[in-house]
């Protein structure tokens, strides 16, 4: 392959946005603002789990409207356990992953009879019987949340209460999980997911029985967002059925979509973009009026509504288009 | 006594019922007809009730501030149609879910920025504040009575439309075959503007006519709106027959859930248990009801004949 | 020479319209059998059950020595019965050779695979590329399938359906929307393929029916009125009758 080719514009972004995740913490001890390491830790955790939704979002064509309820389950795979005295993360992380699948294989193999907007709904409500579960657990907190005194313990020396470490392992497992999407999608598996979505008639007269391919990748997807739970439950050291609210699948629908559904890379610049918009709308808002800050979603409705009606393919298509002109 | 507050229960079913149909008629139509996921449905049932708040304190009369807002609300419903809503009928419904996403946050905020962020309280007028009582031991807030007669009045009227006027064959021809009304060139743009402001006002009546028991608050129709979704998906995307019977199912189903599934469960578990699991599992009942219903008909109770 | 698909006694009707009555028909291993017939003599119909699309209300379906007349149809492609779309049906998203390697792929039964880049996969590029060069797409092979032309997406369909390695191919109006030449370089390509693989061939176009069939059946009004080698029935009086209250096409 030519080198020169390898240069464009989405290339070279992918490769700053990454280079610059990854001296996060450097940077913010040299100009010595810790609290831009908070916000790119949540960056790189949410990157993960919106990642994972993209693998049937955008690659298998699944509108999943209930992952948030991933999250909250890798979440909660750390907060109770915690809650009962187990630190140590081998127990926690696992967890996480396996109670995530089973739960992706239970309600995907009820979901994925269905199709369009009925599987919107039926995994939003899948969703929501968890969210109300949490709700009522008054042992864990019910709607007061849980709060989680520890972190999970690993090996000696690697302290995930220490926010630069804990930073580099959720950017390292972002990169992991990026790195295993690629292989996925590029894969004999992926092309098959990508063949149901794109036209699964041609798929079933191919002799492809395409449901259990995609209860396959329901299971993956569900499994990584958990994970990304189990890292959320570490950093925010506090979580409660909020998180797993079917505003908060939204959430991440539009991360994907911003961010570009055609693309491995797109869920991170969305999650970034996101999450940006999130921290600095309200401040910019406070500049011209004291106060005005609380409306911040009303300009960020605005801008989500302009994105969808103008912006075709996210900012990673926009990237694309770059390229080609 | 415990017949009395099983009447209670049933009519409070009843109630909720009725209300999750006037939402879930607008929603089932726009979907039916238009394939449109609109998330933002709910907006208009809390601003309906802003309105009508609104009204009631400028008017002091409840009647009046209803009569005029529910034409308001239907203003409202078609400008968000005319800006919005129009432009991506024909996106996947994907970007369906997103813009009207988007839409939630600009009214929730709109309503912020206009009313502030306490809810608002709506004071009934005298004559609706009393009891209608059925026996010595049953007694019945009238104005709970009200709202299911006009809510039932409305859904007959709605019914009557559907079934028998030109438009409402024209909306049944557009449920269960789109091309078909395009083909008998019809407006369609113009049909969809109605439906979508009208499901709109209507969705609006009954913000309206919940807020002086509730109080209108922001996110209020946020909490409807995915019911009457699994109101619809159970009845049968773009059938009001289906909406009608789905949203009585789900509203009997939860309003009974919560006050008797844990004397349910104490048949069958101790009454610790029952105690802890009947608060979660009433909660979930109608999500439940749904994935059931859907695991065993995918397209609902009463889908549209023609696809 | 074995039967290889044998329809017995099929029936289906739509509320009152019978769109299949009791037809019968046998497709000899090797032979291409050719259905025609007048519009509305429910060619769609029968298609459509023989791919599980439809159900019909009686009769059987036997396809290599298994009963199939209830079998989803990745079921039936799994017993080797491979079909063209008569709506040209590939993924517009990849490349021809994407197509075929993911045809290729259905056929070898390694779907399971989550790490290895099937673009590196040197023996199912190789096997998806001699597919592509039979019909004669070798050169476009990386090229997007949304930007070749229609005929070539015909000659998609067909390298699609020989890579699962199928007993029999159902062609579905392999030369539908083709201009002439388009058509006689299709009739070319099956040509190839005569008395090597079974086809069951359902088509308008007369002149590539009469080129390529071993056998001819009548489809009119839901029933078979004739079965028989292209000569005979091209001589076949019920035959004439049928076309000639119709077109004479």
């Amino acid at each position: 392959m030519n080198l020169s080719a390898l240069i464009t514009p989405k290339n070279l972004v992918t490769a700053a946005v990454l280079i610059v995740l990854g001296l996060m913490p450097v940077l913010t001890t040299v100009f010595d603002q810790p609290f831009y390491l908070d916000i790119a830790t949540r960056i790189v955790i949410l990157a993960v789990a919106a990642a994972s939704l993209n693998l049937i979002l955008g690659f298998g064509g699944m509108i999943s409207f209930g992952h948030a309820a991933f999250v909250g389950i890798g979440a909660y795979a750390v907060g109770i356990p915690i809650y009962y005295e187990y630190y140590s993360g081998f127990l926690h992380f696992p967890l996480a992953i396996a109670v995530s699948a089973l739960f992706a294989l239970v309600t995907g193999a009820i979901s994925l009879r269905t199709k369009g907007v009925h599987f919107i709904m039926i995994t939003m409500a899948f969703s929501q019987m968890i969210f109300f579960l949490f709700l009522s657990l008054e042992e864990y907190g019910g709607d007061d949340g849980l709060l989680i005194w520890s972190d999970s313990e690993l090996f000696d020396g690697l302290a995930l209460d220490d926010p630069s470490t804990f930073y580099y392992v959720c950017f390292v497992s972002l990169v992991g999980v990026l790195l295993l999407l690629h292989r996925i999608v590029n894969s004999r598996f992926g092309r098959v997911i990508r063949g149901a979505k794109s036209n699964e008639k041609r798929m079933s007269a191919l002799g492809y029985p395409t449901y259990r391919y995609r209860l396959v990748a329901y299971v993956i997807s569900g499994a990584l967002c958990g994970y990304a739970g189990a890292l959320m439950g570490n950093f925010t050291n506090f979580i409660s059925p909020d998180m797993m609210g079917w505003g908060r699948s939204g959430e991440l629908i539009f991360m994907v979509v911003l961010g570009g559904s055609g693309s491995i890379i797109g869920p991170v610049y969305g999650v970034l973009s996101f999450l940006l918009l999130e921290e600095f709308i309200p401040d910019v808002m406070d500049l011209f009026a004291d106060g005005a800050g609380v409306y911040w979603h009303l300009p960020f409705g605005i801008i989500l509504l302009l994105v969808v009606l103008f912006v075709r393919g996210g900012i990673s298509g926009f990237l694309n288009r770059l390229t080609k002109r | 006594m415990e017949s009395a507050l099983l009447i209670t229960q049933l009519l409070n079913g009843l109630q909720l019922g009725i209300l999750l149909f006037l939402v879930a008629a607008g929603l089932t139509l726009i979907f039916g007809i238009m394939d449109f996921v609109n998330l933002a449905h709910g907006s208009f049932y809390m601003i309906g009730a802003y309105i009508c708040g609104t009204l009631v304190y400028l008017l002091d009369s409840f009647v009046l501030a209803v009569i005029l807002a529910v034409p308001l609300t239907l203003v409202v419903g078609y400008v968000a149609e005319r800006l919005v809503a129009r432009s991506i009928y024909a996106r996947d419904h994907l970007d369906h879910v997103l813009a009207t996403f988007g839409l939630i946050l600009i009214f929730d905020t709109g309503v912020h920025l206009l009313w502030g962020a306490e809810g608002m309280s709506i004071p009934l007028p005298d004559w609706l504040q009393g009891q209608v009582a059925f026996s010595s031991t049953i007694e019945v807030p009238s104005y709970r009575l009200a709202i299911i007669a006009v809510g039932l009045a409305v859904a007959l009227g709605l019914f009557l439309v559907v079934t028998k006027t030109r438009i409402g064959m024209l909306i049944r021809a557009g449920a269960s075959n789109r091309t078909m009304v395009q083909a008998l060139g019809i407006d369609i743009k113009n049909l969809f503007s109605l439906v979508f402001a009208a499901g709109a006002a209507i969705a609006g009546l009954a913000g309206m006519m919940i807020s002086p028991i509730t109080e209108a608050s922001i996110g209020m129709g946020n909490d409807i709106i995915i019911v009457a979704f699994v109101v619809i998906i159970i009845g049968g995307i773009g059938s009001i027959k289906g909406a009608f019977i789905g949203a009585l199912i789900v509203g009997m189903i939860d309003t009974l859930g919560r006050s008797y599934l844990d004397q349910l469960f104490k048949l069958v578990m101790s009454d610790q248990n029952a105690e802890t699991a009947a608060p979660a599992i009433s909660a979930m009942l109608i999500y439940i009801l749904m994935a059931a219903i859907l695991a065993v008909r995918p397209q609902g109770l009463f889908p549209p004949k023609v696809r | 020479m074995s039967v290889l698909l044998e329809i017995q006694d099929l029936q289906k009707s739509f509320g009152g319209v019978k769109a299949t009555k009791h037809v019968s028909l046998d497709v000899l291993e090797g032979e291409v059998h050719a259905i025609i017939g007048p519009n509305g003599a429910g060619k769609t119909t029968l298609i459509s059950q023989l791919c599980g699309e439809q159900m019909p209300d009686a009769g059987l379906i036997r396809f290599a020595g298994k009963t199939i007349t209830r079998a989803p149809f990745p079921a039936r492609a799994r017993l080797g019965m491979a079909r063209s779309f008569q709506i040209t049906s590939v993924f517009q998203d990849m490349t021809l050779l994407e197509n075929v390697a993911l045809s290729v792929q259905a056929h070898d039964g390694h779907s399971f695979r989550f790490w290895k880049r099937a673009d590196s996969e040197t023996a199912l590029n190789e096997k998806a590329m001699t597919f592509l060069t039979e019909v004669g797409l070798a050169d476009k092979a990386h090229v997007l399938s949304r930007e070749v032309s229609h005929g070539e997406h015909r000659q998609l369909e067909i390298a699609m359906a020989l890579a699962t390695e199928p007993k029999m191919l159902l062609l579905d109006e392999p030369m539908a929307g083709m201009g002439s030449e388009e058509s006689a370089r299709m009739v070319d390509i099956l040509k190839k393929f005569k008395g090597e693989k079974t086809m069951l061939l359902v088509e308008h176009d007369m002149d590539a029916v009469f080129a390529l069939a071993d056998r001819i059946s009548v489809l009119v009004y839901g029933e078979v009125i004739a079965t028989d080698k292209p000569e005979a029935i091209r001589d076949n009086e019920a035959v004439k009758r049928a076309y000639l209250g119709e077109e004479a096409d």
